[in-house]
């Protein structure tokens, strides 16, 4: 093991850069994420068949195959079609999509616990749909369901590596340069991984006193 | 597409992601199972590196750690893995550790007095786990195990980034030959959602003969995904997330 202090030092701002846009992509993603998730799971309640079997199969399929894959998807079939975005722009949107359909599920089952008493009271005091969702439902499903949200957001920081491969200067996208130009692959490569743990450990902890005060 | 990228890369693809599928899902079982059970263990010692090497490999980007695995090791310590076990144990390390809090998690789950009365009967601790406490808690474990199954299928894409010519490197080749890349994507995003079909359908089956064994009625599923309740979608989110890693 041959640890160079130097070099480690001389990467720190790298990874400063690398471990901004890192945050950049898993903020947005969530952001997306939690947005169309909801959306996929409003539609699972749909009346309508037509919309709830769509949505059911592409959420599937989505869910079923890895991101890398629709990752370059995006990346190299959209231009095809002339629809041009940024790298990030496209991870985000790669990122955001596959974990809406792991949020839509979290969700639908905050959803479902809601007690059907709550249906029926709002059906009573003749609210609008819209109405109900909005002031009766999903106050009660989103308190329930934040654990398991922030924890699919820390699912996302440790997937967001792979927006390296299409080129997102990331975290591991700067090691990866370091490792090319200066050949030190053990410093970078050691610390990207040090800053992951050191971010999602914390994180998890959050999200488990989140858990326990939610009472759960 | 052509007949000779098909053959050559596309088909071979699929059989090394079939192949890296199982031996993670192998090794990741592994090491769910001595993590798992150790991490109850009575000695304070032992609990604390399990409890560490849960908390260090949930927290670890399973694309990071491959890299580090391929690139940092052979330099570092002089130990040159083939990409391809260098993958396997990248997956198997890090899923290891969320199949790890499923196994405490259903051997918890299991009543108490079964222990108790296992005891009574004065059976040794080992006769204790594997004639009364597994039994329990394996059909438990398998709606999971199936879901983390999934990951692993999905975490095996990154083996492309360490040269490993699975299906998405075989991708990868054939849009740099041909540049059909819709078509090429599209047909291995299939590929993937039958791959994951066919593996739902046998731990179905598995589940089915588990409960079966402890005398429960097999449960009713979607097509892929299992519905949760919400107690169970903040565990699983919890314990799974892939994707994360991987995903």
């Amino acid at each position: 093991m041959k640890w160079d202090w130097d070099v480690a030092r001389d990467f720190l701002p790298q990874l400063g850069h690398g471990l901004l846009i890192t945050l950049e992509a898993t903020a947005l993603g969530s952001i997306l994420a939690f947005a169309l998730g909801l959306v996929w799971a409003m539609a699972f309640r749909s009346p309508s068949r037509f919309v709830k079997w769509p949505v059911a199969a592409v959420t599937e399929f989505i869910r079923n195959t890895p991101l890398l894959v629709q990752l370059f998807f995006f990346f190299y079939v959209l231009p095809t079609w002339d629809i041009k975005f940024s790298a990030l722009t496209t991870g985000v949107i790669a990122l955001g999509l596959h974990y809406s359909t792991y949020t839509a599920e979290v969700y639908r089952a905050g959803i479902d616990g809601v007690p059907v008493g709550q249906w029926e009271a709002a059906t009573a005091l003749s609210l609008s749909r819209g109405r109900t969702w909005q002031a009766v439902i999903l106050p009660q499903a989103i308190r329930r369901v934040v654990p398991a949200l922030g924890n699919y957001v820390i699912a996302m920081l440790k997937d967001s590596p792979m927006l390296a491969l299409i080129g997102v200067v990331d975290m591991l996208q700067k090691a990866r340069g370091e490792a090319s130009s200066s050949f030190h692959y053990i410093e970078p490569f050691t610390m990207v991984g040090i800053a992951f743990i050191l971010i999602a450990y914390p994180a998890s902890l959050l999200m488990r006193a989140l858990e326990r005060r939610l009472g759960h | 597409m052509t007949a000779g990228l098909w053959e050559h890369w596309l088909l071979p693809g699929v059989w090394i992601t079939v192949q890296l599928t199982l031996f993670s899902a192998a090794f990741a079982l592994a090491v769910a199972f001595g993590i798992g059970m150790t991490r109850t263990s009575r000695l304070r010692f032992v609990r604390f590196l399990t409890g560490a090497y849960v908390e260090i490999f949930r927290g670890t980007s399973a694309l990071v750690l491959m890299f580090w695995l391929a690139f940092v090791m052979p330099l570092a310590f002089g130990w040159q893995l083939f990409p391809m076990w260098a993958a396997v144990l990248a997956i198997g390390l890090n899923y290891g550790a969320y199949g790890s809090e499923i196994v405490r998690g259903a051997i918890a789950s299991v009543a108490p007095a079964q222990g108790e009365a296992a005891i009574a009967l004065s059976f040794t601790p080992a006769q204790r786990m594997r004639r009364v406490i597994l039994p329990q808690a394996i059909p438990e474990m398998i709606p999971p195990f199936n879901n983390l199954l999934i990951e692993i299928l999905k975490a095996t894409a990154l083996v492309s980034a360490v040269n490993v010519a699975d299906i998405t490197f075989a991708a990868q080749l054939s849009r740099l030959a041909t540049g059909e890349s819709a078509q090429i994507y599209s047909i291995i995003l299939v590929l993937y959602f039958v791959l994951a079909f066919i593996l739902t359908r046998l731990m179905r089956l598995l589940e089915r003969r588990a409960k079966a064994n402890i005398g429960q009625a097999p449960p009713k599923g979607s097509l892929v995904t299992r519905k949760l309740i919400g107690k169970q979608e903040t565990e699983q989110s919890r314990n799974i997330v892939v994707g994360g890693g991987a995903q």
